[in-house]
């Protein structure tokens, strides 16, 4: 008959063992698992990435209540353990008692709370769980909230970099010198350092809190040096103690944490401990790989088998998305060390590897980090490195000579080369998955578990698969924004606001572009994100525009342009209609055509005699209809009620005045609009990117249409009931698109991706941010509502692009 | 009696941008890259006759604005997938003035 386990505590620890065990024998155990937290193991190490919504909680859920029902788990979650009965062999809670055969404590560790008055007030948080980050994201809903982190350790610069992400204005008290004192030296704390401030963090080292502040809810941290931060939060992120209460009250051996010998057993046979509770050797440990291996040892142990835990180099990753640092070994200096440190200021890289008699003991990088697994490697293996010693700091593909081609470098590789730090997966196990049968990534991934917690070496990871595979893999293409570079174009508009780029040479400086300047897909992208971001700060740069955008008219087959003129709302004038046949006639333009948009086309125009054509038509008052642009193009109304017997509202005005509000803006691709006055529906506003139908009522703001490749009917975003409304609510979604989506997405492509329900939120329940997107709208519109066809026809501008540069037909054959 | 004539100088090409020597066989695109080098080349794409000049360049390279074939500017030779070639003419800078091959001109009106 199976055995009674009881295991106290689900965290990531418990978690692997769980797996352990049931993956080498599932009939083993019973197994009973008790968990404060009202929830199963989800990967803790992952909270940083919910917190700056990266990730949400569900995509870093690793066992969920199903899993465990599935697997024959018994749970208790919600239930704290109260009492251990070592006699009876029971633990107790309030509501239960449970006996066992044998006992895992996985009671993991408790933030430190320093000992200074105020410490208990309401907004002094730890960042520990899933219910200290909901806490976080409330506080950061509020306008202008600010939040104090004391500790500027790896946790504490996660979670104030999260907040920071999530619009909060953030100070880190840090008690050191130099951040991350204990993984990073003086050099690379510097550089992290103005990398955090530069995002707009403030930083202040050597700051000891002396008290925190406020009546029932903090209100400000004072420092000893007199320094007050205000504050609606304070995160404390000075350290963890390990929880070894239900140890201690059990009489069992407890020193620092709960003391285990090798095979991870207690000063009692019956109980064991895993994780971050844990003393072994005199050493705690609060990385995730070292408490996977206990975990595996444990099962070992559980099952009877012989296993020893041995403790090993651990390296360091800060998980904070622009931030490239990684720390491992021992960084002291002293007179039996040597080091070898390459800087590059400009680029913001700083590497530095700390030598004992030829062999690296420590490694610390700051800006560029590929080569930190291979470093670690040498390191761990005691490695001789006095003949490449001259170029070791250049990473493996100098020292091996060539080798650019990074495949090649990981197939040079020996097999115990660990690929996934956190699950202690090397190179050879993952081959050994591949010849027991595992031919897909997934499949992979799945049996060895490479790449499944932190996620950093998952590029690694694929590769070593490409290798095992051959060519039945092909490695899965990340979309990127281009050849030119392994980003995404979320990836990129993400960072060129964090990091504050405002030119594209600079967006492929910092970012490494692998080409020198770009290609006819990303230039044309960045321009508009930049555009987008900077508005009034960024300078457009007419060579990174496709040729409608940057002559203002559209290309035809024949290298022909059309030309359009703005007609708001498709009202015109018999004026504007006669300025339209002058030019017609005079320019000989061999094509009138009205356009599906409510607009006239002059079609078969030669590019050279563009500006004169615009002079005409700005002379009659028109100006450019943006025909051409990713960006709004029309919009297009009923009569309404002016004239139609069964409109309900001004759809003609409304449309007029959102299209005077809209004119000139740029966004990820073109922006097309209809107002129609009854449900009628006459201007066909259900397949438009935004649709606005009037009824007796107001106004139905429709998004998402589409009648192109795709054909789509809108979605109701929200009813309201003023033209004001409707005209925020119209700029608002508008803006929100154009921050948002990537370039060359239709606002339907960038619903499907982000959700109508996401757009809501952001939209209608939150009527604050869509005053501010509208806002921030309006604002970038005052450098965009300039006609550039005036600039053209008028100011000179451009003049290079409609003139030739020699005229040989001009001049008689000699 | 030099093989070259002038066409301008250097600066009335702004960087990456390219401008048109017309002749009676057509016209000639003049690129002038981001490291100011000085490519001339048929305006007319071998793909649909697309006019090379409007296109976006990138490095020694240029894409043609109708469909997005890829050009070397040095060898005129479609990059990628893509098969043609552009014809390319002889062209030099001296003392910031753009030299044209004469015989680009005149070709053109032989070919007339």
């Amino acid at each position: 008959m199976a055995k009674k386990l009881v295991i106290i505590g689900a965290g990531m620890a418990s978690g692997r063992l769980i797996e352990a065990l049931l993956e080498k024998n599932p009939q083993a155990f019973e197994i009973t698992l008790f968990n404060p937290e009202p929830r199963g193991n989800y990967n803790r190490i992952m909270l940083s990435p919910v917190l700056s919504g990266e990730k949400t909680y569900e995509e870093i859920v690793t066992h969920s209540d199903d899993w465990y029902a599935e697997n024959g788990v018994t749970t208790y979650f919600g239930e704290t353990v109260t009492k251990i009965d070592r006699d009876a062999k029971t633990v107790s809670t309030k509501n239960v008692t449970m006996s066992f055969d044998s006992l895992v404590i996985a009671t993991g560790s408790a933030p430190f709370i320093i000992p200074v008055s105020g410490n208990d007030l309401n907004g002094v948080m730890a960042y520990r769980d899933l219910e200290d980050v909901n806490a976080m994201l409330e506080a950061s809903a509020k306008p202008n909230a600010k939040a104090v982190v004391i500790g500027g350790g790896l946790l504490g610069l996660e979670a104030a970099a999260g907040l920071k992400e999530q619009g909060m204005d953030v100070a880190v008290v840090h008690i050191a010198p130099h951040l991350m004192e204990r993984q990073l030296d003086p050099a690379a704390g510097f550089l992290l350092q103005q990398d955090l401030e530069r995002r707009g963090i403030k930083i202040h080292t050597n700051g000891f809190t002396k008290a925190i502040l406020g009546h029932s809810t903090v209100d400000a941290v004072l420092l000893e040096d007199g320094t007050v931060y205000e504050a609606d939060i304070v995160v404390m992120a000075v350290g963890i103690r390990p929880e070894t209460r239900i140890a201690t009250d059990a009489q069992l051996h407890v020193e620092r944490g709960i003391v285990v010998n090798d095979a991870m057993q207690t000063s009692d046979p019956d109980i064991f401990a895993v994780g971050e509770c844990v003393e072994h050797n005199e050493l705690l440990y609060g990385l995730v790989s070292p408490l996977y291996d206990m975990a595996k040892v444990l099962a070992s142990t559980l099952l009877g088998e012989q296993a020893a835990f041995q403790p090993m180099e651990l390296s360091t990753k800060l998980k904070v998305t622009g931030c490239d640092l990684f720390s491992a070994g021992d960084l002291d200096e002293g007179d039996d060390r040597e080091e070898i440190v390459f800087r590059d200021a400009v680029r913001g890289v700083y590497k530095r590897l700390i030598l004992q008699d030829d062999r690296i003991i420590g490694a610390v990088m700051y800006g560029d980090t590929a080569d930190g697994g291979w470093f670690l490697q040498k390191l761990k293996a005691g490695e001789d490195i006095s003949d490449i010693r001259n170029t070791l700091i250049f990473g493996p593909n100098f020292a091996s000579g060539a080798a650019a081609d990074p495949l090649a470098a990981v197939a040079a590789l020996p097999l115990d080369t660990e690929i996934c730090g956190c699950n202690g997966v090397s190179k050879g196990d993952i081959l050994a998955a591949i010849d027991g049968g595992a031919n897909t990534l997934e499949a992979i991934k799945a049996k060895t578990k490479a790449s499944t917690s932190c996620g950093t070496c998952a590029d690694l990871t694929a590769q070593v698969v490409q290798i095992g595979l051959g060519d039945d893999f092909v490695l899965p293409q990340k979309e990127t924004i281009c050849k030119c570079s392994d980003y995404s174009h979320d990836d990129v508009r993400k960072l060129i606001i964090q990091k504050q780029l405002k030119s594209i040479a600079e967006v492929m400086q910092e970012l490494q572009w692998e080409t020198s300047c770009g290609c006819a897909s990303c230039r044309p992208a960045l321009n508009y994100y930049l555009v987008c971001a900077w508005p009034g700060d960024y300078v457009d740069d007419g060579r990174s525009r496709y040729i409608n955008e940057r002559v203002h008219a559209n290309i035809q087959k024949d290298g022909t342009y059309s030309v359009v003129p703005r007609m708001l709302g498709g009202i015109t004038t018999p004026n504007e209609l006669r300025a339209i046949a002058d030019v017609a006639e005079k320019f000989n333009v061999p094509t009138v055509k009205v356009t599906g948009g409510q607009r006239i086309d002059l079609l078969g125009i030669v590019k050279e005699d563009l500006p004169a054509i615009w002079y005409d038509l700005n002379q009659a008052g028109m100006m450019s209809g943006q025909a051409y642009a990713k960006g709004l193009r029309t919009v297009k109304t009923c009569v309404g009620t002016d004239h139609c017997r069964f409109g309900t509202q001004d759809s003609t005005g409304l449309g007029i005045k959102i299209e005077q509000k809209m004119w000139g803006a740029w966004s990820p691709h073109k922006f097309k609009l209809a107002v129609s006055g009854c449900p009628r529906n006459c201007a066909e506003a259900t397949c438009k990117d935004l649709g606005i139908i009037c009824v007796d009522s107001g106004y139905q703001v429709l998004v998402g249409g589409a009648a192109g490749m795709d054909l789509r009917e809108t979605d109701l975003l929200a009813q309201v009931a003023t033209e004001d409304e409707a005209i925020e609510l119209a700029c608002g979604f508008y803006q929100l698109y154009r921050e948002g989506a990537q370039y060359l997405h239709r606002p339907y492509k960038w619903i499907a991706k982000v959700g109508l329900d996401w757009i809501k939120e952001q939209l209608v329940d939150d009527l604050k941010n869509r005053k501010a997107l509208a806002d921030r709208f309006h604002f970038s519109q005052k450098f965009c509502q300039v006609d550039p066809w005036a600039e053209r026809a008028s100011q000179g501008k451009e003049a290079h692009e409609f003139q030739p540069l020699a005229d040989f037909t001009k001049v008689a054959a000699e | 009696m030099t093989n070259f004539v002038d066409i301008g100088a250097v600066e009335d090409i702004p960087v990456r941008s390219a401008r048109l020597v017309k002749t009676h066989g057509g016209c000639i695109a003049v690129f002038r890259t981001a490291s100011d080098k000085i490519f001339a080349l048929d305006d007319k794409c071998p793909h649909k006759g697309g006019p090379l000049s409007n296109g976006i360049q990138h490095d020694e390279s240029i894409t043609c604005p109708l469909h997005n074939w890829v050009f070397d500017l040095n060898t005129g030779a479609a990059k990628g997938a893509d098969e043609g070639v552009v014809k390319t003419y002889d062209i030099r800078v001296e003392d910031g003035r753009i030299l044209l091959d004469r015989a680009a001109i005149s070709l053109s009106l032989v070919a007339e």
